[in-house]
């Protein structure tokens, strides 16, 4: 019998609604392949058998009658930013063990919904801050890729970089992720996998935590561009929850695929070699855009002149609205209070320092500095108006391309541990992805190729807002010619 | 705008997040490490550029007046560090 | 504008004061601002609470349009300029009653720009107080510090109710001013229906600002809009009554000179008015400077609205009580004190007009209506706790009392006594002056029997009369005993002179 836990998501619900094999079956697979190898890849943060159990037999009970939804019976991993009723949700913090919501996010609803059964809860950076899984307070993650060169353990990325891994390693068919400067397409290029960020206000934020509200956005990470298309239609609706949420329709972006790009106009932008960029990086992409040409379309090299820019306006931005955002915990009404406190002062500081980890102290001390009086209007306002210029700059080129194409971060996976002195270093890891999220505009990875060390390597598209089904047909021609088949040697 | 240890002191404080006396040099070096970067966004021209706060181009959704919401003290008190009587409740504040 | 500026002599000469408000008022809501938990007073703790209001991760705002519509409301009441485009802005700072961290408030484009509001002074003066905004906001919960010597309690019900904060202008130069104000305010939003104006529930309070100067000194800031030429202000919180704000102005403009006058500055600080000490002290010490970090709140779009939407509240809003009061001056011939206390609550105003409209036989005499409606009828209301809103004399009654005093069936005087039956139940005016027989008597005839019965009863007294006009009282006295009161009191006099000679 096949490995059910190798299947695409597109395999395995065909082969569920045809009744080659059962939920339960290939969600009991799904269970083993996690008590095995979570110890060592620590993907999931909660495996939630029993009720991933329950709604397989549910599901296989709908599908009996010939009935279901898009993803009937489909074992999911999800990223412990959701919400999930009743089941522990952390955001990877200290902060938050124990918290269990008495409440469902929009996406994981939706997910329900169309019959998806829930393995667990999957790791991340702390409040998604971060870009190796370091800063987790469940500890990283781990890749199921290795280096020819080194045994060391490599980070999946961050700060899905449960999801990514559990993807790549065979311990759910597909799993949600968030993506606020980079967080699904740079772990997705560092396992092999197809991550998307869909447009700003497409996936509601409802129940989910919140890291920086104007840039954060769900979006799935998958083994192929098909499974990234299904799933994320599946997430996203309009929400009346949520006052970002964009009121229009979903569409099925499998329908994008096979259309080729004959006749598209491709932007390139110069921007984007960046100083000390790997070769193989640039060969990645100059691969990319030799099989974008041979497939038909036209290459359009085009000038994005504030991309430099984008990096340290995201780190006014994001960590001025987590300061913010994050001010909800404060041991009062959930999660984690000090045990001694001299005063209430002392006890919201005390708390905060025990609860919170590192990086987030760090982020949310810049976020309070960029806001305080006096640096408000040098630093926040400025950094708000440097990102209109950087969607100007994008605006400026949709009547020249139909999409762009960029690598998806600037190296391969790192060693676990390499990155951790200098926070600058690992805030470059978002160079390639987070113009995208200033501008609230679609993006995927796409496996393209390996280095020398034989680790994955991803080229990014970027789409106009709301035109994923573009980025889709793209992403599509991208899989086809890399022919990536390469998979991680089961070393755990 | 380089950043020093009272400055350390005084952001922590706004944002409630304890800090011992000895990491505030070493929090103040690596702030300043992160602001001196940041600094290089005074070399774009914003003159005249509207602050962009939001991606979504669409006047804000109202709701009705209407409740939907609320009765269920249990659920809003079930995560409570401590809780009595329907309270969450929480060391004295003296006001 | 007269000048009801205070001013308060100090050791070293006269201060003046100088106060802005800061008025909360509770949009009359069914739900909360931004979720969809009820509003409203008595429920168990935390019964009115969503997981929004109580911060819980991943809980988004979603805007009351009812709520912006009372805003809207009230800027047109308040003379205002309406925004066609706002925003939220979150205020951060950190406090028990406040779950998120952070309240969503406009700080930087409120819905509601300048307006000026017109306000009566005691005297019957009027003064204007520019409005500087009204903008939308969530109320805070609420500590309860009693139930435990270590503890604090907190109930979220209150918390992410809709307010309304409406800020004035430093224009108010004193503790009545300031009282007088604040009634106004209270009067406009009950009038549109934007605020039930409870003060006692807190649903209307205060934040008054308090500064004092030497005299020119406020003169100076007015003609450059320069605040330098003020004094450091300190702002008290949450006084919740007229006369705690009254008392809290005098206290602190004292403690302000006092300081200033031994030498010292005054600390721009937050303070709190104890009515049981009937004093104000510090809330926050000073190197707790507040530093809000106000910004867009991210979770929320701007709020723009269509100026067809904006004209439509404007056509369907009520006659205010400035323009009643000019009407009811114009219409019925009122004086202004008259007007002024009638507006003062709109029930009172509308029973009035009822009243004056008559009732089905004409017009009643409009002074002689207001006079019952503001003197005996209030007092009986408030005797019994009660506004006109509840009132339960029909005002046709009114009318009818009126009617039988303006036809001369009825005196002044015993109209009082028929009022008492009536406001006890016993049926109509006409009803309880047939039933008591408390029909005046006109007939002379009747009148000048008595008057000669008891002059001749009284040879000695009525000699007298003729040294001393004065005596003529105990005639009257005499005469009106005679016919029970009912003897219409002008034809005594006019018989009793003719009949003594005088
Ligand atoms: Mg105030
Ligand atoms: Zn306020």
């Amino acid at each position: 019998m096949t490995d059910l836990t190798r299947l695409t998501l597109k395999a395995a619900l065909d082969g569920l609604k045809a009744r080659d094999f059962s939920s339960e079956e290939i969600t009991k697979a799904f269970v083993a392949n996690i008590d095995a190898a979570n110890p060592r890849l620590n993907a999931y943060v909660v495996q939630t058998t029993d009720k991933a159990l329950d709604m397989a037999r549910a599901s296989d009970a709908r599908l009996a009658k010939g009935e279901g939804g898009a993803l009937e019976g489909a074992p999911l991993g999800i990223k412990d930013l959701f919400c999930t009723d009743g089941v522990q949700t952390t955001a990877g913090s200290n902060m938050l063990r124990g918290f269990v919501p008495p409440y469902e996010s929009t996406v994981t609803s939706n997910l329900w919904a169309d019959g998806a059964v829930m393995l667990g809860k999957l790791n991340m950076d702390e409040f998604a801050m971060g870009s190796s899984n370091e800063t987790s307070a469940f500890g990283p993650v781990v890749n199921p890729w290795k280096s020819s060169a080194s045994n060391a353990d490599l980070t999946p990325g961050g700060s899905s970089g449960g999801s990514a891994s559990a993807v790549a390693g065979d311990l759910c068919l597909a799993a949600t992720a968030s993506d606020t400067g980079g967080s699904i397409r740079q772990p997705a290029a560092f396992t092999g996998t197809v991550g998307v960020k869909p447009t700003y206000g497409r996936a509601s934020r409802f129940g989910m935590v919140a890291f920086a509200s104007s840039l954060d956005q769900a979006g799935p990470i998958a083994r192929t561009v098909e499974d990234a298309a299904i799933l994320l239609r599946s997430m996203c609706s309009f929400d009346p929850k949520d006052s970002t949420s964009l009121d229009v329709e979903t569409p099925d972006w499998t329908a994008s695929l096979g259309k080729g790009v004959k006749g598209l106009r491709i932007g390139v932008p110069k921007e984007y070699v960046v100083d000390g960029m790997p070769a193989e990086i640039q060969a990645l992409w100059d691969q990319g855009v030799e099989w974008l040409k041979a497939a038909g379309a036209e290459i359009v090299e085009i000038s994005l002149p504030h991309t430099k820019y984008a990096l340290p306006a995201y780190y006014i931005i994001a960590p001025a609205e987590a300061s913010s955002n994050l001010a909800r915990y404060d041991g009062m009404r959930f999660g984690h209070r000090a045990e001694k406190a001299a005063s209430l002062a002392d006890l919201y500081e005390t708390s905060r320092a025990e609860g919170f980890g590192k990086e987030v102290q760090r982020r949310l001390t810049i976020g309070a500095y960029v806001l305080s009086a006096g640096f408000y209007d040098a630093y926040y306002v400025r950094a708000l108006k440097v990102r209109r210029r950087i969607a100007m700059d994008f605006d400026a080129v949709w009547d020249k391309v139909d999409a762009i194409l960029t690598p998806s971060t600037p190296s391969a996976a790192f060693a676990l541990g390499d990155k951790q002195i200098d926070p600058l270093q690992m805030y470059l890891n978002d160079i390639f992805t987070v113009t995208a999220n200033l501008a609230g505009l679609p993006g995927i990875s796409v496996p393209a190729g390996l280095d020398k060390g034989g680790l994955p390597l991803g080229l990014q598209v970027i789409g106009k807002a709301l035109d994923e089904a573009t980025v889709f047909q793209v992403a599509d021609v991208l899989e086809q010619s890399a022919g990536f088949t390469a998979r991680p040697e089961k070393w755990w | 705008m380089a950043i020093d240890a009272a400055t350390v002191r005084r952001v922590a404080h706004l944002a409630r997040i304890k800090t011992p006396e000895d990491r505030l040099e070493p929090l103040a070096a690596e702030l300043n490490g992160i602001l001196n970067w940041i600094e290089q966004l005074n070399e774009v021209d914003v003159d005249g550029v509207e602050p962009m706060t939001s991606n979504v181009h669409q006047p804000l959704r109202l709701r009705d007046d209407v409740v939907t919401d609320g009765a269920r003290v249990d659920a809003v008190l079930s995560n409570a560090p401590k809780s009595a009587d329907g309270f969450f409740v929480v060391p004295k504040v003296v006001e | 504008m007269t000048d009801n500026t205070k001013t308060i002599q100090g050791r070293t000469g006269p201060w003046e004061l100088v106060m802005g408000l800061e008025i909360h008022a509770q949009v009359a809501s069914r739900a909360k601002l931004f979720s969809g938990a009820a509003v409203g007073f008595g429920a168990g703790p935390n019964e009115q609470v969503s997981l929004v209001d109580a911060g819980f991760p991943g809980m988004l705002p979603v805007l009351n349009k009812f709520c912006v519509e009372q805003a809207v409301r009230t800027g047109l009441g308040l003379n205002a300029k309406i925004n066609n485009r706002s925003q939220f802005d979150r205020k951060n700072y950190f406090y028990p009653d406040l779950p998120t961290g952070y309240q969503i408030s406009q700080l930087f484009y409120p819905i509601v720009g300048e307006g000026v509001v017109e306000v009566e002074a005691e005297d019957g003066s009027f003064f204007n107080v520019g409005i500087e905004r009204l903008h939308l906001e969530q109320d805070a919960g609420k500590l309860i510090h009693d139930l435990s010597p270590t503890e604090s309690y907190v109930d979220l019900n209150r918390a992410g109710t809709a307010l309304m904060e409406i800020v004035s202008r430093p224009d108010i130069r004193s503790p009545e001013e300031a009282v007088a104000y604040v009634k106004k305010i209270r009067t406009i939003l009950i009038y549109l229906g934007t605020c039930d104006g409870d003060m006692e529930k807190g649903n209307l309070r205060a934040d008054v600002n308090v500064s004092v100067c030497h005299p020119g000194q406020y003169e100076k800031f007015k003609a450059t809009g320069d605040f330098s030429h003020l004094g450091t202000r300190c702002e008290i919180k949450n006084v919740n009554s007229f006369r705690f704000i009254s008392q809290a102005i005098n206290y602190e403009a004292r403690r302000q000179i006092e300081i200033l006058e031994d030498g010292g500055k005054v600390d721009q600080e937050t303070r709190l008015y104890d009515p049981t000490a009937g004093e104000t002290r510090s809330m926050r010490s000073k190197e707790e400077a507040m530093d809000y970090r106000y910004f867009p709140d991210p979770d929320l779009l701007p709020l723009e609205l269509e100026q067809a939407w904006i004209d439509g509240i404007k056509a369907s809003l009520p006659e205010l009580p400035d323009d009643k009061r000019r009407r009811l001056m114009a219409d019925y011939g009122l004086s202004q004190y008259d007007a002024v206390v009638l507006i003062s609550e709109q029930a009172k105003a509308d029973y009035f007009e009822a009243a004056a409209q008559g009732n089905g036989t004409g017009r009643r005499d409009a002074k002689l209506v207001a006079n019952w409606v503001t003197n005996e009828l209030s007092a009986r209301l408030a005797a019994d706790g009660k506004d006109f809103s509840e009132c339960p004399l029909p005002a046709a009654h009114v009318a009818e009392l009126v009617e039988l005093i303006e036809n001369g069936t009825i005196s002044s005087k015993i109209a009082k006594e028929v009022f008492d039956h009536v406001w006890s139940g016993e049926g109509s005016p006409s009803e309880v002056v047939e039933k008591h027989g408390l029909k005046q008597v006109t007939d002379t005839g009747a009148i000048e029997k008595a008057v000669d019965e008891i002059i001749a009863a009284n040879p000695d007294k009525a000699a007298a009369v003729a040294e001393k006009p004065q005596a003529i009282g105990w005639f009257v006295g005499q005469v009106m005993k005679a016919t029970g009161g009912k003897a219409n009191p002008a034809a005594v006099n006019d018989i009793l002179k003719a009949k003594l000679g005088l």
